[in-house]
């Protein structure tokens, strides 16, 4: 049976991109970490290897070795299925983007591949379909854990999600609308060129209200910080995941930097040209993504150790009255100006 | 290869379905039903329509489920009684022999179908069920008297829903 090259690359790729997901959560772990001490004026973990690079083995090894706890009224088949779904799904989100142009490998390949696991025409769809399945992880884990603080952040994590999904999904319907198509690729490669000759052609200098909306409805939608209530500590201990230990505990920390990796993702080639920058010639665009996607990153992780957390009450109503209608607002002056070509 | 995950998210299909009314803690059935959709969602997409797949798993999967599941969750329903016990008897007469014709409705139709189904057309051509641009013309222009009305039939829902959770104050 001859062995398909093209097969083989793919099969690469998707390996490739599975282990760069694990291996920035790794990454996101330090940076994390080291950004909060810079912001508090700390050292943060400098004991583990030079300058403390290897502080985030260190953590993985002491989660695999820590006890696997259950509490004893849990229901034993969704507890333990909630974090392999809450992580499943977070990967899974991944598989549609997009984050470079076509390539040989240096000549290596008959046909160019495309650097994405799969190139979707609907692959925004496929991103908005399978981070809705993200909340079932954390509500069932939330439900199986039988304890109140893990129900409690479990239903507000779900009514916080769907809350903001709506905006979420609001503002990409106005890139959809620009950039005419649903395809991650075509979108991306509708931002190629620049105006008079030095602006990028980003679609965050067309839609800026739409990438502020995008922006805080995806904070909220990975749960982070300033709208991190599914874990509020002072209120739910450590909500949905109070109950959990070692590394079922881990899949929920690894799910939560993917869905933020995915998210900075999905904003770059949306908003930000994708792969296009200046400087350095196409086959090297990844690298533009990964600066792009890492500078969003660690704006995510400024504004944890910035600002406070909000009211509960003050969420929903900021949703609800403020970031919605901003939203349709954003949305109908894009649809009049894509229509009447002003 | 294509057979074969055919065959396989049918199964998936068929078995979550049963599974759905067979077994009797109502969070589990409701998880069996978003495993059915997602199986379903995989036909979709066997058939060359991922619009169609994506949008069964946003609209049944993601929403409508979420609300259900978080019905169930908040009513806290317990399980149902046990197979060794007497279940108890739903409704009078009446209401049972209505069900009788229903399910002897719904299996002739079962049966007219499946045996008509070499006449069925096939849904789109080689390429594929018709793509976003075609669905969305179509649900302007055909049918926009049909999706206007859904509208205000939503409209109706929400404001219903509000009324409802107003009164409790």
């Amino acid at each position: 049976m001859a062995i398909d090259p093209q097969l083989v690359a793919q099969i690469g790729l998707i390996v490739v991109v599975f282990h760069m997901l694990l291996a920035s959560a790794a990454v996101l772990v330090y940076m994390e970490r080291k950004v909060a001490a810079f912001i508090q004026q700390r050292y943060g973990p400098y004991l583990v290897g030079p300058r403390g690079l290897l502080q985030p083995i260190a953590d993985i090894v002491k989660l695999m070795f820590k006890e696997e706890l259950r509490p004893k009224a849990a229901d034993t088949l969704l507890f333990y299925a909630a974090p392999i779904l809450a992580a499943t799904a977070a990967f899974a989100a991944f598989a549609v983007v997009p984050f470079g142009t076509e390539t040989t490998l240096f000549g290596l390949l008959d046909e160019p591949i495309k650097l994405a696991v799969a190139d979707v025409n609907v692959g925004l769809l496929v991103i908005f379909a399978v981070t809705s399945m993200g909340v079932y992880g954390i509500v069932l884990a939330g439900w199986a854990s039988n304890s109140k603080y893990a129900l409690l952040g479990g239903l507000r994590s779900t009514a916080q999600m769907i809350s903001y999904e709506i905006a979420y999904g609001l503002s990409f319907a106005a890139v959809i609308m620009l950039a005419g198509s649903l395809s991650l690729r075509e979108i991306v490669d509708g931002q190629q060129g620049y105006w008079f000759g030095f602006i990028p052609r980003w679609y965050i200098f067309l839609q800026p209200a739409g990438f502020l909306i995008y922006l805080i409805a995806g904070v909220a939608e990975t749960n982070r910080a300033p709208f991190d209530f599914p874990e509020a500590e002072q209120e739910l201990v450590a909500g949905y995941h109070t109950e959990y230990s070692s590394m079922s505990f881990a899949l929920f920390f690894l799910a939560e930097y993917v869905n933020m990796v995915t998210v900075s993702a999905v904003a770059t080639d949306l908003f930000l040209g994708g792969w296009h920058g200046p400087f350095l010639p196409e086959w090297l665009g990844w690298v533009w993504f990964l600066i792009k996607v890492f500078a969003l990153l660690f704006f995510y992780i400024w504004m944890r150790w910035t600002l406070p957390r909000y009211r509960y009450d003050q969420l929903m109503e900021f949703g609800w009255k403020w970031l919605l209608p901003a939203a349709v607002l954003n949305l109908l002056v894009t649809a009049f100006v894509v229509v009447w070509q002003l | 290869m294509e057979t074969f995950f055919f065959w396989s998210f049918a199964a998936i299909a068929v078995t979550a379905s049963v599974l759905v009314v067979g077994q009797r803690n109502p969070m589990y059935s409701v998880l069996l039903l978003i495993l059915s959709f997602g199986a379903l969602s995989g036909l979709y997409v066997l058939l060359r329509a991922p619009f169609v797949a994506a949008i069964q798993i946003i609209i049944y999967a993601g929403a409508i489920m979420v609300l259900f599941l978080f019905v169930v969750m908040l009513l806290n329903a317990p399980t149902e009684t046990p197979p060794g016990e007497q279940p108890r008897r739903i409704g009078g007469a009446g209401p049972r022999r209505f069900g009788a014709v229903l399910s002897a409705l719904l299996g002739i139709q079962l049966f007219w179908a499946i045996s008509h189904i070499a006449q069925a057309p096939l849904p789109g051509d080689e390429r594929g069920a018709p793509g976003v641009d075609v669905i969305g013309l179509r649900l302007f222009r055909e049918y926009a008297l049909a999706f206007e009305a859904t509208t205000v039939l939503i409209l109706v829902a929400m404001v219903g829903a509000i009324i409802l959770a107003r009164r409790e104050r």
